[in-house]
């Protein structure tokens, strides 16, 4: 970190700025029906018990990946043992069985999130495919002139397919940059007039990986509707954590996983409006998003169908429907309330560990709970021979049970802002105990001990 | 396989993590190279400069874990004044050392042989027990091996030849 920024990110954490973030999440959080019980969760993730070496695993890669609990992994496997069968195209008992519980997960889906109807629920392999679902489709209409924007806290995914889509429209780039305490520079982009006439696309992370800033989107989606612009979300770090409701949101189309929300992998949901939806062409070719196909053209499935070709992740749909059932029987908003409070504790118990800098907001509220932002926390560590690199770290960290990340977090532009090469991140989930905590923060002074000899 | 971690980091590492040899780029070379690590963002730049068939220097500037960088202030000590040959080789019994997942049996050699070859080399033997840091390890020599290849090509060629690589 550059010394000059690391002392703006001091002298920030340290002072009592209000930060003009409205934060979306329901402030009575008492509507958790069932007691928030971490050990009694902790019993439904058979993985948590694991132990590395002497050590009891402390899983704090959440972020990464979440962990799976039982009922998922058996609601998989009975729908391979029982119902198993292609869906929409087998005319038999299996093929009708195999269809219902993938429309029905769809339809579990499109409630978890709100949406006004189950037919706006794209499923797809990945938040990474929803999104390049949007770069190709949405920027098939750009044209030279026409402007992007996305923000420099953006994991690699929400960049990448908007770099590719102005490289085959000419279509600009633009971007919110960061303050040096970890939020959307709001003042620069009104100061730049960022969003204009010529935006077409507003493409914005709700929770930042890294830093774990939760972002304005609301207000930003309101400015980016001004100007006829399509609002777009990556909700990959705040679906898992917040409770969503698409239309407070602000969002036309919102992209996220199911492996990061205690789902299975190879699932991704792309939300969109319907009337967006069906303005869209297609984006993959092939079997089962079709209409009607001649040698000379076809025609297209209306939506959802339309964006899912081939044979879909079944399976992992109704394993995803499992998993949203799993969180909401728990209750979205103790799920977000914990995730606070365990956030809130790390942000104090990290203060402890010497020559630790957090990347991203650190102030806490008069509850020990942090202001506007989720459970990921990335920082770097400084030794007295130098900084310790992230993964002498992460390695450091495993042997005494604690799995932490440690690299650029698919988020390198962001990194370099802060004159950084990479940081060191846990993140944390429903199942997340203070006990874990203390483990990290005792396994950081060992990590420091060893390479200040 | 963690409770090996202080066993990973030898004494012998964390002295060329905090005092690199021969760190720094530096003026003659026939060829630079920028290789990187896109997994975890480790990278370096590395030149070469030969005379009379042998390696004259071998300079760099890089960023990355100690692993990394440990392993490519080793490796500019060692080449050294060797022959071209004698460095190729030298990659070679490396690369097959961290492949060997930390059993230096497979390898045809016993560990005395190894250490008189690799000398400080022989540190990252533990490292190979750590699939995950073998890239790491191997960074500065992929380049050096790259660099190596096109100074000789390029030996007495009026510009140096530079280029980028990304290991995967």
């Amino acid at each position: 970190m550059t010394s000059e920024l690391k002392d703006d990110v001091e002298r920030i954490a340290g002072s009592d700025a209000e930060y003009p973030i409205t934060d979306p999440r329901p402030t009575d959080t008492d509507g958790a029906t069932i007691p928030f019980d971490v050990e009694a969760i902790r019993g439904d993730f058979p993985i948590l018990d694991r132990t590395v070496g002497s050590y009891p695993l402390a899983y704090l890669d959440s972020a990464n990946s979440s962990q799976k609990p039982q009922v998922v992994v058996e609601t998989i496997d009975d729908h391979y043992l029982n119902h198993n069968a292609n869906v929409a195209r087998a005319m038999h008992m299996l093929g009708a069985e195999a269809t219902e519980a993938y429309e029905g997960a769809r339809s579990r889906i499109a409630g978890f999130i709100g949406a006004a109807s189950s037919e706006e629920v794209v499923f797809t392999k990945n938040a990474s495919e929803a999104l390049n679902l949007c770069a190709y489709t949405l920027g098939s209409t750009l044209k030279p002139g026409d402007e992007i924007v996305i923000s420099t806290m953006e994991h690699h995914s929400n960049i990448v397919p908007w770099q590719l889509a102005c490289e085959r429209t000419g279509a600009t780039l633009r971007w919110f940059d960061v303050t040096p305490d970890g939020r959307l520079d709001l003042e620069k982009a009104a100061a730049d007039n960022l969003i204009n006439e010529r935006t077409k696309i507003v493409s914005l992370v709700w929770v930042s990986n890294v830093l774990g800033t939760l972002n304005p989107v609301r207000q930003i989606a309101d400015q980016a509707h001004a100007v006829g612009a399509t609002m777009i979300v990556d909700g990959s770090q705040g679906v898992p954590q917040l409770p969503t409701r698409v239309a407070d949101l602000g969002a036309d189309l919102l992209a996220f996983t199911g492996h990061k929300m205690v789902g299975p992998t190879g699932i991704g949901v792309l939300w969109g409006r319907y009337d967006l939806l069906s303005e869209m062409p297609p984006f993959l070719g092939g079997g089962e998003m079709i209409e009607v196909v001649r040698m000379t053209g076809s025609t297209y499935a209306a939506p959802p169908h339309r964006f899912e070709a081939g044979t879909p992740p079944i399976a992992q749909a109704v394993g995803l429907a499992a998993a949203a059932d799993y969180l909401e029987t728990i209750g979205m908003d103790a799920i977000a309330d914990h995730e606070q409070v365990i956030t809130g504790y790390a942000l104090q118990a990290l203060q402890a560990v010497d020559g630790l800098t957090v990347l991203g907001p650190t102030e806490l509220d008069a509850t020990g709970r942090p202001v506007g932002r989720g459970g990921a926390i990335s920082f770097t560590l400084d030794g007295k021979y130098g900084p310790i690199h992230p993964h002498d770290v992460a390695q450091f960290l495993d042997s005494r049970g604690v799995a932490v990340r440690g690299g650029h977090h698919c988020a390198r532009p962001l990194h370099e802002a802060y004159g950084i090469q990479s940081s060191t991140r846990a993140s944390f989930y429903l199942y997340t105990t203070t006990a874990e905590i203390d483990q990290l923060v005792d396994a950081l002074a060992y990590t420091k001990a060893f390479f200040d000899k | 396989m963690s409770m090996d971690v202080e066993e990973m980091y030898q004494e012998i590492i964390l002295d060329h993590y905090r005092a690199k040899h021969f760190s720094g780029l530096r003026d003659p070379y026939q060829a630079e190279v920028h290789h990187v690590n896109p997994s975890c963002g480790d990278e370096v730049t590395l030149r070469v400069h030969l005379t009379g068939g042998k390696i004259d220097d071998v300079s760099y500037d890089g960023q990355g874990c100690s692993i990394s960088q440990a392993s490519t202030s080793v490796m500019a000590g060692l080449v050294r004044d060797k022959s071209i040959d004698e460095t190729l080789g030298l990659h070679d019994e490396f690369l097959a050392m961290m492949q060997s997942q930390g059993s230096v049996d497979s390898l045809g050699q016993n560990a005395d042989e190894l250490e008189d070859d690799l000398e400080d080399g022989i540190a990252f033997l533990g490292v190979a027990k750590f699939p995950a840091r073998v890239k790491c390890a191997l960074l500065g020599w992929s380049a050096l091996k790259d660099a190596v290849i096109r100074a000789q090509a390029d030996q007495g060629a009026s510009q140096p030849n530079e280029s980028e690589k990304v290991i995967s």
